[in-house]
């Protein structure tokens, strides 16, 4: 089992979540998150004081996944969050040990 | 303006029955000052940090409560009592408002006592409010209160004497102050100066962002302010029949406008953009110039003052990064510069034909009204900074004025009010994982959490009702 995160575009999240539901993805969770990659900050003004403003806002999604869907779903989030222009995102994979369904405590594939 | 201009004020200067029509328009333009004082607390609210927004409310709020009281016992009477010496009013009148006749009118007046006592009130209400700003997100909140009750007392109530008490020695140099850009702007924004060179600069200072929390709050203040401020400076009329009030409400609009135009032009030069928070400092600047001018000006010299003061008021709010004194949402910058702005420009914009005959530099007068308004403006700045400044340091002294370190850096909302101004938890309360001083989870779904926390032998204190 793996966890994919992938960090995008706020305005991307409705295409991202629509295409995980068209793959068949049954959950996910998103968080609003902030941060800088390439893209940096931008500049904003208040009553003259210039203030460099680092961290953007980003949108992280976070999936759950069997081993064998990893690939796809990679390509299912890109392609559904990628605009071509700078700060796009980043998008992640890590093992995970186990996953347990809270209200019938199933485990495991059982659990996504 | 108020029993000050009665010396001027033709109309009714025989008049001594009530008149209905004027006493319900200062009803109506009491209530309009009144709002001011919340209306400043949600422009001075949403540009402070989040961890701010209460004490900033509070810190205007708070007047409401504090001043009125201090006015209807001693205020008003040294305000606007017998005049002692030019100085201050005789202290014996009006004491608590007590032996007014219900329908005594104010001597040149066709108005009640008692309406014009409460109209002069959110006068005194909104000015110790403005000086707030300067001394936002760090001061203690007693501290603050104490030094509200004291620069009333020891400032605010004899410069209004000064300016609009009948014997003023500022009424008696001819000085023109409408509505009040002496007595309460640069008066106000002098205070500030001398509280923060006592206080100090914000932890940060110049080196952290500190960026308005809320601008929509900050616009919200501001519409409420030019709101407000035609019963400011219409009301400061006191009366409606010989058409003083109606122009002075016609000014108060256009130098305003002129003055968001004169301060978004500056930006867009200057920085490049139209700011929100620019439009919203704008108008506030130009209804400051506006105020004392309102009564003296064409409409084509309140839009002269406007642009000046939006323009100029614009550039002052930068001095402050380039000196090294923290005035945190510019009551200098605004109300000072504003003030001595709008205090001056009479000397060279008054027509003469509307509050009274002087007529300034442009218009023929010479540059004799120029030098009172000097006078008059830089009396005032002086006075109140020298004394705002030894009152702070007094207050220092005593009880410490400057909040904890930790309770700046962590927010003196939550250091002085035990409260915070938002919930930002999607999932309400729930997300914050509060539980309440008596032991009740305020974040549980149902009673199952409850019986949870409740450890036997654990005995519930509770603290409130």
């Amino acid at each position: 089992m793996k966890l994919i995160t992938a960090v995008v575009k706020n305005h991307r999240l409705d295409d991202v979540k629509d295409a995980l539901r068209a793959f068949g993805v049954k959950g996910l969770t998103v968080t609003e998150a902030s941060g800088y990659g390439r893209q940096r900050g931008h500049t904003e003004v208040y009553r003259g004081a210039e203030y460099t403003i680092d961290l953007v806002p980003k949108i992280r999604i976070e999936v759950l996944a069997e081993d064998e869907d990893v690939e796809d779903l990679l390509d299912v989030i890109v392609t559904a969050a990628r605009t071509g222009k700078i700060g796009d995102g980043k998008v992640w994979v890590v093992p995970v040990e186990t996953a347990v369904r809270v209200r019938t405590g199933e485990r495991g594939p059982d659990a996504l | 303006m108020p029993s000050g201009a009665s010396a001027m004020h033709s109309v009714s200067l025989a008049a001594d029955s009530l008149d209905t029509g004027n006493t319900a328009f200062m009803l109506v333009s009491t209530a309009l000052v009144m709002l001011m004082t919340p209306g400043l607390a949600f422009f001075y609210g949403g540009m402070v940090r989040v961890k701010s927004t209460l004490n900033m409310l509070m810190m205007c709020f708070i007047n409401l409560g504090l001043v009125t009281l201090l006015w209807v016992l001693y205020g008003f009477g040294m305000a606007f009592g017998t005049d002692r010496g030019g100085f201050v009013g005789a202290q014996g009148d009006y004491l608590g408002l007590n032996g007014v006749g219900v329908a005594e009118v104010w001597p040149g007046y066709d108005i009640p006592v008692f309406v014009f006592a409460a109209f002069q009130l959110m006068f005194a209400v909104l000015t110790p409010a403005l000086i707030s700003g300067a001394l936002a997100e760090r001061v203690k909140f007693t501290a603050w209160s104490v030094f509200v009750v004291a620069w009333v007392t020891l400032v605010y109530f004899p410069v209004a004497h000064w300016v609009w008490g009948a014997g003023g020695w500022l009424f008696d140099l001819g000085v023109i102050d409408f509505a009040g850009g002496t007595a309460v702007h640069i008066n106000a924004g002098a205070a500030a100066l001398g509280a923060i060179l006592v206080v100090g600069k914000r932890i940060g200072f110049n080196r952290e962002p500190m960026r308005p929390h809320n601008l929509p709050l900050v616009m919200l203040g501001a519409g409420l302010l030019w709101f407000g401020w035609f019963g400011f400076n219409a009301g400061s009329w006191l009366g409606t029949g010989d058409g003083v009030a109606g122009v002075a409400f016609v000014n108060t609009q256009v130098a305003t406008a002129a003055a968001v135009l004169g301060w978004l032009g500056y930006e867009k030069v200057r920085h490049g953009t139209f700011t929100t928070l620019g439009a919203a400092s704008g108008a506030v600047a130009g209804l400051v110039a506006i105020t004392p001018a309102c009564g003296a000006v064409s409409p084509l010299g309140a839009i002269a003052v406007g642009v000046i003061a939006g323009v100029l008021c614009a550039w002052a709010v930068g001095w402050k990064y380039k000196l090294g004194y923290d005035d945190s949402l510019d009551v200098i910058g605004v109300h000072l510069v504003g003030g001595l702005t709008g205090s001056l420009l009479i000397g060279l914009f008054a027509t003469g034909g509307v509050q009274n005959d002087v007529e300034g530099l442009f218009y023929g007068g010479g540059l004799d009204q120029l030098g009172r308004q000097a006078a008059g403006s830089f009396a005032v700045l002086g006075y109140s900074f020298v004394v705002s400044f030894l009152l702070a340091k007094a207050i220092d002294r005593v009880m410490g004025f400057r909040a904890p370190e930790d309770a700046e850096i962590g927010g003196v909302d939550q250091a002085f009010h035990a409260e915070s101004a938002y919930d930002h938890a999607a999932g309400g309360s729930g997300l914050a994982g509060g539980t309440r001083a008596d032991g009740n989870p305020t974040g549980g779904h149902d009673g199952t959490t409850r019986g949870e926390t409740e450890r036997p032998g654990t005995s519930l204190k509770k603290v409130d009702a």
